[in-house]
């Protein structure tokens, strides 16, 4: 395989070589019919740029804030959405699925 | 993560080494598991269960939750003939994630401006093809109809255990090739696996219909394999 642009994980290589602090982003376990299967990725910055998919689009926004969070304290963290979430209002996942994301930095 | 970490992930990944991250997810340092690494107790049979599925696992070792994640070679597509065929179905196949590299010793077909953006080798599969050797994640599609070209890459996908090999021609010219693959030593049980006619029966009428109907046996074989480690 070459090296592809869009690929978060050579991606996140290319911004660490850039002296970028980042995270990543990573589905662990879906339920239901969840929009990317476990093992997707998604990378994050500082800034809070990102690159990469953990649900199509539906949490990455509140992903890349808690990612922001990691980076800064170092400390990963597991997070969790889906419709029977609490939270589901706000950022849920309009399939029905849920689904697990773990979120560490690069050191 | 640590950076030394991701580089030698990316590293196998473009090697087309298939590898897994074994994570921590409480924190503390992912590990790199090599395809060839020792195999011993829970995690050994995770770590093949994970090789062989293509499926990422969660794990409990010594109390403590892991995610184990796959990361295998992607798919490729070695078209064989640089013909009209080609021409519609790489394009496509690239669109649906396929590395496609396209081979044909006839320079007058092997041409960059007949295949823009693609992979283009105007050389002998034989030669091609020790470049980048065939594997169990490659697909491989003979479109010339000529036997000098399209033999020895067929023989050589069909060794090397190509997750999918297709041949051009009618069920006359199948049956010649037939005799002619297993006079070369072949058994009926290899040759079996041979595509042909080529292409799912959509009655594909044109070259870009017969493209279409490649690329969806194609993908049926893919994604229906239970890929092997």
């Amino acid at each position: 395989m070459q090296p592809d642009s869009t690929d978060p994980l050579d991606i996140a290589d290319a911004w660490a070589q850039e002296g970028r602090q980042l995270a990543i982003a990573t589905v662990i376990e879906t339920w239901g019919s969840a929009p990317r299967p476990a093992g997707s990725h998604l990378v994050i910055d500082a800034e809070g740029r990102f690159e990469g998919s953990v649900s199509g689009g539906c949490v990455e926004g509140a992903v890349v804030e808690e990612a922001r969070h990691v980076i800064a304290t170092g400390t990963p963290c597991i997070l969790e959405y889906g419709v029977a979430d609490e939270t589901a209002w706000e950022v849920g996942l309009s399939c029905g699925g849920r689904i697990r994301i773990h979120v560490a930095r690069l050191d | 993560m640590e950076r030394a970490t991701l580089s030698a992930l990316n590293a196998a990944r473009h090697a087309r080494q298939p590898v897994l991250l074994l994570t921590p997810l409480a924190g503390g340092a992912p590990q790199i598991i090599a395809h060839d690494a020792p195999r011993e107790g829970a995690l050994g049979a995770a770590v093949a269960r994970a090789f062989a599925s293509g499926q990422p696992a969660r794990i409990t070792l010594d109390g403590a939750d892991h995610f184990l994640n796959p990361y295998l070679p992607a798919p490729r597509l070695v078209l064989i003939g640089a013909v009209h065929i080609a021409q519609a179905l790489a394009p496509m196949a690239a669109r649906c994630g396929l590395d496609v590299t396209i081979i044909d010793p006839r320079t007058a077909f092997a041409t960059p401006e007949r295949f823009a953006g693609q992979r283009v080798i105007a050389d002998w599969p034989e030669d091609a093809l020790s470049e980048q050797p065939l594997d169990r994640w490659t697909a491989l599609a003979a479109l010339t109809h000529d036997p000098k070209i399209d033999d020895d890459p067929l023989s050589a996908a069909l060794r090397a255990g190509c997750f999918y090999v297709g041949a051009l021609g009618s069920r006359k010219t199948h049956a010649a090739r037939l005799e002619r693959l297993h006079a070369s030593g072949l058994t009926p049980a290899q040759t079996d696996r041979i595509c042909a006619p080529i292409g799912l029966d959509i009655a594909a009428a044109n070259p870009a219909e017969i493209a279409v109907a490649v690329l969806a046996e194609i993908i049926a074989a893919l994604r229906r394999q239970d890929r092997p480690a």
